[in-house]
């Protein structure tokens, strides 16, 4: 580790140095040019590589992403930005479709070396058209990846793998981590595509992605005052899922609590439930507990917001009562 | 004269291979060898044999699910393809893909694609990398009048006239959105005076005579080639046949359906050349009797072929799969 910077700036530091490495590398989207992007994660890049590889483009969703899937067929390597993963569901098709099936429809001949990135999930107020989490909808498709970075260390590690891998990348970030201060690697260190076990613990284990992970860090230090010794597992590649990250850690504590702020039916929760079951089951000591966002579009009053996703209280709650300690 | 001897043998042969494949396909789908959704370019073959006189190496070419044509256009074998709708192992996508879905990058064809208007926003996106690859090469985009109605078509028009994309749009306007005549579909009768909305170039043009074909795709290709804009040209032409193998096409009045055939594309080129002398009688009917032995060729192929291995089932998904 060398230097302390933002989210943002890892972010943005990822995408330079993988720009300046490899030509076929451009980035796309709307304001990602001139404007230096919605949330400034492409801040200086126009002028470092010009408009040729750092495009603006008309909000015109489906038709930028299925332009950038096209160049990939030919060997381009695109990062597409979209201004929030919410407007993804206007590209979904071609996201899909065309990026996710057509090594397989192809027999394998063509590749399709894409990153789909961009803020999702809650941010602050913004009401529910803008606050959804989709790592469930895309960790369901095959011949995606799907990563959620936390720290800085995660964004720009993985954000330079996702942009090095020759098949298409689902790169979940969050506005609200991306002020986030942490330590980054140099430019040669790329993340590998597996969890990470935040804090090490022997009672319980927790897993959560993206901003929530946080909430569970905090959420752990209380339980460690109140003798509960927790593991977190930063849960930052949701597919292909970490099988073993999670099941290791299951077999050390025999509880787990699954926090998420997507909805609960169908999520990230569920997946690891049942996979905890079929790969572990004999390990647990009580049920699989989940705490995920509540089920309802978010709502944009401060009081219901606060209510409808995990907060550092419930967490601790949850991890009691999984533990038969409330 | 227009076309040379050569030229003119060429784009007939090509046709009446492509009639004639077509016609196996739609045999082995009653013989129970093809399944799924299996749609036939029988009546359209002058469109894609006259613009595919303009590809040069280099070029990319992406269509719909309207594609065996295409790709015997390309040069991608009749048993390759065959084998595919057979869903075998030496099919293009091995087995994988089937009728929709078969790629070359080695022919320059990039699918195949089973959405509606999805493979517009791909092949402008075609022509952005040969754009930024620096290549004097061109994206032949096709698709056909149900897919006008989808509005990424338009992203993608806005797009190549903002960046100067080199990308040949070719409508194939067979009158049919799948069951709903064009006039119940859209309202402006000149599909091609849609383009207008967005600064590029368009034309029509009689997408049943392959000679016309040729001329005009040669004369817009070289514009998109030379002057790195996008042109659209709107192939007035129509299938004989219904959406898919599966649709009778009752919905297509029998006068308008004898008014085309009437105006075949291969019978048109074969009286012209026999008029002007490039062919005679005898050369053409051992050109039909050459596509009719491929077609066939290709089904024995297809049928003698072995299923692809079961162990292909989880291959091909990611190239990454254990990061």
């Amino acid at each position: 580790m060398s230097k302390m910077i933002t989210v943002r700036d890892a972010l943005n530091e990822a995408m330079r140095e993988e720009l300046q490495l490899d030509e076929k590398v451009f980035l796309i989207g709307e304001e990602v040019a001139e404007y230096n992007g919605a949330y400034k994660i492409s801040k200086g890049l126009l002028d470092e590589f010009g408009p040729e590889r750092i495009i603006d483009t008309p909000i015109s969703e489906m038709g930028f992403a299925g332009m950038a899937v096209g160049a990939s067929f030919l060997g381009q390597r695109p990062i597409v930005e979209f201004m929030s993963f919410n407007f993804s569901m206007q590209a979904i098709d071609q996201v899909i479709n065309s990026a996710a099936k057509t090594r397989y429809m192809s027999g394998g001949q063509i590749a399709c070396p894409i990153v789909f990135r961009g803020p999702n999930g809650s941010a602050a107020r913004v009401g529910a058209q803008h606050s959804q989490c989709y790592a469930s909808w895309y960790a369901h498709c095959p011949g995606l990846h799907v990563l959620a970075p936390y720290s800085p260390a995660d964004a720009k590690g993985l954000l330079k793998a996702a942009i090095r891998s020759n098949d298409p990348i689902i790169f979940l970030e969050h506005e609200l981590l991306y002020g986030l201060q942490g330590e980054v690697h140099g430019p040669e260190h790329c993340e590998p595509f597996k969890a990470v076990v935040e804090k090490e613990g022997t009672d319980i284990t927790i897993t959560a992605f993206s901003f929530v992970l946080g909430k569970a860090l905090e959420a752990a230090k209380i339980l460690e005052e109140k003798g509960i010794n927790a593991e977190v597992i930063n849960m930052r590649v949701l597919r292909p899922f970490d099988i073993e990250s999670l099941t290791q850690s299951v077999m050390k504590t025999n509880h787990l609590l699954c926090v998420e702020e997507g909805w609960p039916v169908a999520s990230m929760a569920s997946e690891q439930a049942m996979l905890v079951m079929e790969h572990c089951f004999d390990y647990l000591d009580a049920p699989v507990a989940r705490l995920c966002g509540v089920d309802v579009p978010l709502p944009y009053a401060v009081n219901l917001e606060t209510l409808s996703l995990p907060q550092v209280d419930d967490i601790v709650q949850a991890a009691e009562k999984v533990l038969g300690k409330k | 004269m227009i076309v040379d001897k050569k030229t003119a043998q060429k784009m007939l042969a090509k046709m009446m291979l492509i009639r004639r494949f077509e016609e196996r396909a739609a045999a082995a789908y009653r013989d129970g060898h093809i399944c799924g959704f299996c749609h036939l370019y029988i009546g359209q073959e002058a469109v894609v044999v006259g613009a595919q006189e303009s590809f040069k190496s280099g070029d990319a070419v992406i269509t719909s699910y309207r594609d065996h044509a295409h790709m015997l256009s390309c040069d991608m074998t009749p048993r390759g393809i065959m084998a595919e709708l057979f869903g075998k192992k030496s099919g293009y996508s091995k087995g994988k893909g089937g009728s929709m879905h078969m790629f070359s990058i080695e022919r320059g064809f990039f699918g195949g694609h089973g959405i509606v208007g999805a493979q517009v926003p791909l092949g402008t996106g075609l022509a952005l990398a040969l754009k930024m690859q620096k290549k004097d090469n061109i994206a032949f985009t096709y698709f056909g009048d149900g897919a006008c109605a989808q509005g990424q078509v338009y992203e993608s028009f806005n797009m190549a006239n903002l960046y100067d994309l080199p990308v040949l749009y070719i409508i194939e306007n067979n009158g049919y959105a799948m069951g709903t005549a064009a006039r119940r579909h859209s309202g402006d009768k000149a599909l091609y005076e849609r383009a207008h909305a967005f600064d590029i170039e368009s034309c029509q043009m009689d997408g049943m005579d392959v000679l016309k074909v040729q001329e005009v795709i040669a004369e817009s290709a070289e514009y998109v080639r030379s002057k790195k804009r996008p042109f659209l040209i709107e192939a007035q032409t129509y299938r004989y046949v219904g959406h898919s193998v599966s649709d009778p096409g009752n919905y297509m009045p029998k006068e308008e359906k004898q008014q085309y055939k009437d105006n075949d594309p291969i019978g048109k080129l074969s009286s012209y050349m026999l008029e002007n002398g490039l062919s005679s009688e005898e050369e053409i009917k051992a050109m039909d009797n050459d596509a009719k032995a491929s077609a066939k060729d290709a089904y024995v192929f297809a049928e003698n072929d072995d299923l692809v291995s079961e162990d292909e089932l989880m291959t091909d998904i990611m190239e990454d799969q254990n990061v």
